[in-house]
Formats: structure tokens, C-alpha cells, sequence
């Protein structure tokens, strides 16, 4: 029977010649995944059931990445737990303040994840990694727990909607634009309990980064996964990199997916999503005279290196408007340093924006840039649902780089002309 | 199993960040954070839900972040059971990892009014609305599920296999 490309990843972890969707499996982890918030809830889990070792020291990842360095006692106490039980455990993938980096930027840089392999996490994010055409995706606490104590995790096999990809994006987007146009149009539960695949000629003008980038928000339409085929981007960034050998697998050409979604990547203009869910998108050119106050730029979907690029393009020349805090953070200490070394950090800093070391913080609300009561922020981070960033009368608008950077430049919303 | 207690409705797309903002993820305790439990959409909820009360939801109830933490508010609070007319798939996946009972009925998610008295039979799958005297059906679990519940969570499930 045909399969989609996830249904053969999940076939050939379960041992399986083939799956069918909707057919319970137990498959193979390649690696189990959790942070700072997910972890001490699935330690406690593994302790209760008595469980002595984890299954495989160096096929979990602990990344402290939530509220570090912590923010205050209770976070400490948090990492605290983390910290032992990784040290306890041996667990080889244990990322600590210094190593840290933000976990869907961290991991794929450092190659502990890579094409075939069929992944796990506690953290709803962890589809991001289907860029490398893997089967990643996001679970709890308990999952996590039961995945460290036996490798294995039950799912069911997805059905899936095919996005073809044709054209090329304009110099002005990138895959923020993308993934937020497919959500405004699809909705946040368009993709429900779904693969969404990505293929078509499309696929090879985007850069790994919009990969990454389009597949992070593949759980704000509801999808269990995104993945995108193995091609030789892909292969060039997994070398040198991955710790273990990629395995690349393809769709079958007569594949079955529940519909097939085509998009002109050369149509795509840039994009934001309203207050308060990701499928309120407006394109950012209609959006006029909304004064905002923060601007973030950074998270596990556009804290990687070309967007600090992209921040910096629109700041070298130009100056944070007056009343806005822009609030830039790089995803990963390379990332930071690759900042530090190529002059962009300097150029942040005299365009008026502030620089922090590697953390989710503003993005969920956790700290470096909480909203005050009826404050506004244009963010890069993934979602903008009531209180996400703060106040639960704050607003986040939802948007890629360029266009963020160019808010913090106006101080408002609003159409961004290249002077 | 069953549970019968006054309903507390909700609209579509119930995010975990306003079931348990991030703001308290600073602490695993379940009876401390189930004090903040859903306090960003309705600060009356805590006040007055008793044990086996019932809430009754939309479209993708428990979208967003995996915090498992969201389910366990929830269930820790008293909460008997969730009705939705579909929940989103980390939630779903918590929600019986831990052992709260959730169902998808968009009937019963649609017609059950705030404050009604409803009962639930999760052996039958059958919802019934005591004020008025309607009753639902639920698509039960599948049985691969069904073990997990009695079991009383994943993990106690894993320790009965490998007896």
C-alpha cells in the first residue's frame, strides 16, 4: 500500500512493511525530549513507576531553555531537579546555561537530530525538526516519561494534506509568511491530528531556516507533524553535524493525502497574525496606525541565524522609534556568537534594541519582556493567544522578522517602505 | 465509571496558555497551580467548581503548548469530565495519560447550557442532561485507551504489561 513520507518513517519504527492511518502503533524513539517546565513533571512520573535507568543515555535530551538563567527561586528549583537527574542518569544531550540554546534551534544545529528519525518531545514545538525530514512531534510530560523508560511511544498513524510548493518568495518574505498565511487560511485546527507534508518544485528556493521555521508552527494549525523531503540542502546542513547517520525516506508517488493544498510561494505577501489566534491574518500592508510598544524578535521559530540577519538589515541604517522596547534573542549561544562576531550585535545595540543570551522567555510570558495592561507587541514567536506575553489585556501580533524589525523602526503597524 | 456535577461551558479554541498561564510554570505542584486554573478566561471558576463537575467546550479545546500541567489543573480542581466537540492532540494524549476522562460530542457540546446538571456513564459513552432530560451519545474510547484509563495512566499501563 502507498504511504505518506511520515507513515513510512513510523512503519519502519514499528517494524512494520507498512501502516495505514488510523492504525495504533508502538514505535522506536530516536530521541526523547524535554525542558526546563516539561521535565520535572516527567522525572516525577518516571520515579512513581519505579523505573531505575533510562532506556538510552544518549537518546534523551534535556534542554534548560524555559527561564534560564532562572528567573527566580521556584525556576532554580526547576532546573535544580533537571540538572540532577540528567548527572544522575549520565544523559550525554544535557544542555545547561552556557550550552544552552533554545531546544528546536539547539538541536538540529547540533546534530542530535536528523533525517528518518522518529522523535518525541515535551514541548508542542518539537514538530520543527520535521524540516530535516524527520517524524517529530510534540507530547507531555507522561509520554516523555514513559519514552525515557522504554524507548518506545504508541501513535496513531496520521492521514495527511499535501501543501505543493511552487515559485519562489519575494526578497521581502520568508517561511514565517508562509506558515502564517497557511494557517490563516487552513485555521488553527485545519490540520488536526494530520501530517501536513511539504513538496512540489517550491521546496528547493526555501532555505533551511524557512523550513524550520514553517514546520515549528505546523501544531498552530493543529498538526501532529510537518515535514518537508530530504534534498541537498538538506544534506549539506546535516553534514558534519548529525551524530548519526540520516536515513532519507520518500513519499510514495501515489501516496494517499486527504487534500492537496497548492501554493505559489511568489504570491505570498508579508503576513501578521492579530490578536488573539494565529489564523487571524491580515496582509501587515493593510494594517495601519496600531501604535505598538515591544518588539520581539527571536523564539524556536525565528531566533535562527538568518533571521538575525534579517534584523539586522533593517537596523544597521536605522534606529528603534521612540517609546518602542525591541528585544532580540538570538536562539542558540552560536547563533549569539555568530552575532557578536559579525558585527550585528553592536549594530543592535546602536540601533537602540536590547540583546539577551538564549531563552523562550518573553514568548510565553515567562519574563525579558512581559506586557503591562492594554500594551501592544509585534513578535516573531508562534502564537498570540489571551495573556500569552503577559496582561490578558495585551496584544501580540504574530510576525516574520523583516516585517517585526520594520514595526520596532515605525513604532506602529504598518506598511514598511525600503528607503 | 461515571461523574455527575453542574457544567461550566466554554467557547472554541481553548488555549493551555489561559488554562494555566506560563506565568505560574514556574512550580510542577498541581495543587498550587490548580489555583490559577483557567483564571485568565473566567476567575469565577475556581471559586465554584465541586468535585465532578463538568466542562463543556467547542472546537479544539486545549490548543497550544504540550504542558501536561493544563489537563492536571483541571482534573486536580475536581473536574470530572471535559465535552468538547474535538480537542486538540497533545491535550487529548495528556488528558488520558493522567486519567481525566475527556469525550467528543458535538451535540452534547453544543446543547448542554452553562450551569446545567449533566451526568456521564463513560462505560456507555452516554451524556445525559438532568435539567433537561436530553441525552447523548459519545464515541467511546477505543480499547488500546480504554486499558490505558483502567490501567490509571500510561505508565501504570507499561508496569501491567511487563507482569
Amino acid at each position: 500500500m502507498a504511504m505518506t513520507m511520515t507513515q513510512k518513517i513510523l512503519a519502519e519504527h514499528a517494524g512494520l512493511e507498512e501502516v495505514s492511518a488510523g492504525q495504533l502503533i508502538n514505535a522506536r524513539l530516536d530521541i526523547v525530549l524535554g525542558n526546563d517546565i516539561t521535565t520535572p513533571v516527567a522525572i516525577n512520573e518516571f520515579k512513581k513507576a519505579g523505573v531505575e535507568r533510562v532506556f538510552d543515555r544518549d537518546k534523551v535530551a534535556i534542554v534548560l531553555d524555559h527561564f534560564v538563567p532562572n528567573k527566580d527561586i521556584k525556576s532554580a528549583t526547576q532546573s535544580k531537579v533537571c540538572r540532577e537527574f540528567a548527572c544522575e542518569h549520565c544523559i550525554s544531550h544535557f544542555y545547561d546555561v552556557g550550552k544552552m540554546g533554545i531546544e528546536h534551534a539547539l538541536l538540529p544545529e547540533q546534530g542530535v537530530v536528523t533525517a528518518g528519525d522518529c522523535i518525541i518531545g515535551a514541548d508542542s514545538h518539537t514538530c520543527t525538526y520535521g524540516a530535516l525530514g524527520a517524524f517529530s512531534t510534540g507530547v507531555g510530560s507522561t509520554d516523555m516519561a514513559a519514552g525515557m523508560a522504554t524507548g518506545m511511544a504508541w501513535f496513531k498513524v496520521p492521514s495527511a494534506i499535501r501543501f505543493e510548493l511552487v515559485g519562489a518568495l519575494p526578497s521581502n518574505c520568508s517561511g514565517k509568511d508562509v506558515i502564517l498565511s497557511i494557517i490563516g487560511e487552513i485555521g488553527v485546527d485545519g490540520a488536526l491530528y494530520k501530517s501536513m507534508e511539504f513538496t512540489g518544485e517550491g521546496v528547493s528556493s526555501l532555505s533551511m531556516d524557512d523550513r524550520f521555521c514553517i514546520c515549528n508552527m505546523a501544531v498552530e494549525a493543529g498538526a501532529k507533524n510537518g515535514i518537508f523531503p530530504v534534498d541537498q540542502k538538506t544534506v549539506e546542513y546535516m553534514q558534519g553535524r548529525s551524530e548519526r547517520t540520516p536515513k532519507i525516506f520518500e513519499a510514495d508517488a501515489d501516496a494517499e493525502y486527504e487534500k492537496t493544498i497548492r501554493i505559489d510561494l511568489s504570491k505570498i505577501v508579508p503576513t501578521v497574525a492579530c490578536p488573539h489566534l494565529p489564523e487571524n491574518t491580515r496582509p501587515a500592508s493593510e494594517l495601519h496606525g496600531i501604535k505598538i510598544d515591544q518588539v520581539v524578535i527571536g523564539s524556536c521559530t525565528n531566533g535562527r541565524l538568518e533571521d538575525m540577519e534579517t534584523a539586522y538589515n533593517v537596523l544597521k541604517v536605522r534606529t528603534v522609534a521612540q517609546g518602542v522596547r525591541c528585544i532580540i534573542i538570538p536562539a542558540t549561544m552560536q547563533i549569539l556568537r555568530e552575532c557578536v562576531e559579525r558585527g550585528w550585535y553592536t549594530a543592535f545595540i546602536d540601533a537602540g534594541a536590547v540583546v539577551s543570551t538564549p531563552t523562550c522567555g518573553p514568548c510565553l510570558g515567562g519574563y525579558m519582556g512581559i506586557l503591562a495592561e492594554g500594551e501592544r507587541c509585534v513578535a516573531t514567536t508562534n502564537r498570540n493567544f489571551v495573556g500569552r506575553m503577559g496582561h490578558t489585556a495585551s496584544e501580540v501580533y504574530l510576525a516574520s522578522p523583516h516585517t517585526a524589525a520594520a514595526r520596532a523602526v515605525a513604532g506602529y503597524i504598518t506598511e514598511f517602505k525600503e528607503d | 465509571m461515571n461523574t455527575q456535577g453542574k457544567t461550566f461551558k466554554y467557547p472554541d479554541n481553548v488555549d493551555t496558555d489561559v488554562i494555566i498561564p506560563a506565568r505560574y510554570l514556574n512550580s510542577s505542584d498541581a495543587n498550587e497551580l490548580a489555583a490559577h486554573c483557567m483564571e485568565d478566561i473566567d476567575t469565577e471558576f475556581v471559586k465554584k467548581v465541586s468535585k465532578g463537575d463538568i466542562m463543556v467546550a467547542g472546537w479544539n479545546f486545549g490548543c497550544g503548548s504540550s504542558r501536561e500541567h493544563a489537563p492536571l489543573v483541571i482534573k486536580t480542581c475536581g473536574t470530572g469530565c471535559i465535552i468538547a466537540k474535538s480537542f486538540a492532540r497533545i491535550f487529548y494524549r495528556n488528558a488520558i495519560n493522567i486519567g481525566l476522562p475527556i469525550l467528543e460530542c458535538k451535540e452534547a457540546a453544543e446543547e448542554i447550557e452553562h450551569g446545567d446538571e449533566v451526568y456521564v456513564d463513560f462505560d456507555t459513552g452516554v451524556i445525559t442532561d438532568v435539567t433537561t432530560g436530553k441525552s447523548y451519545r459519545a464515541q467511546p474510547f477505543p480499547p488500546f485507551i480504554q486499558n490505558i484509563i483502567r490501567c490509571g495512566g500510561l505508565l501504570a499501563s507499561l508496569k501491567e504489561e511487563q507482569k
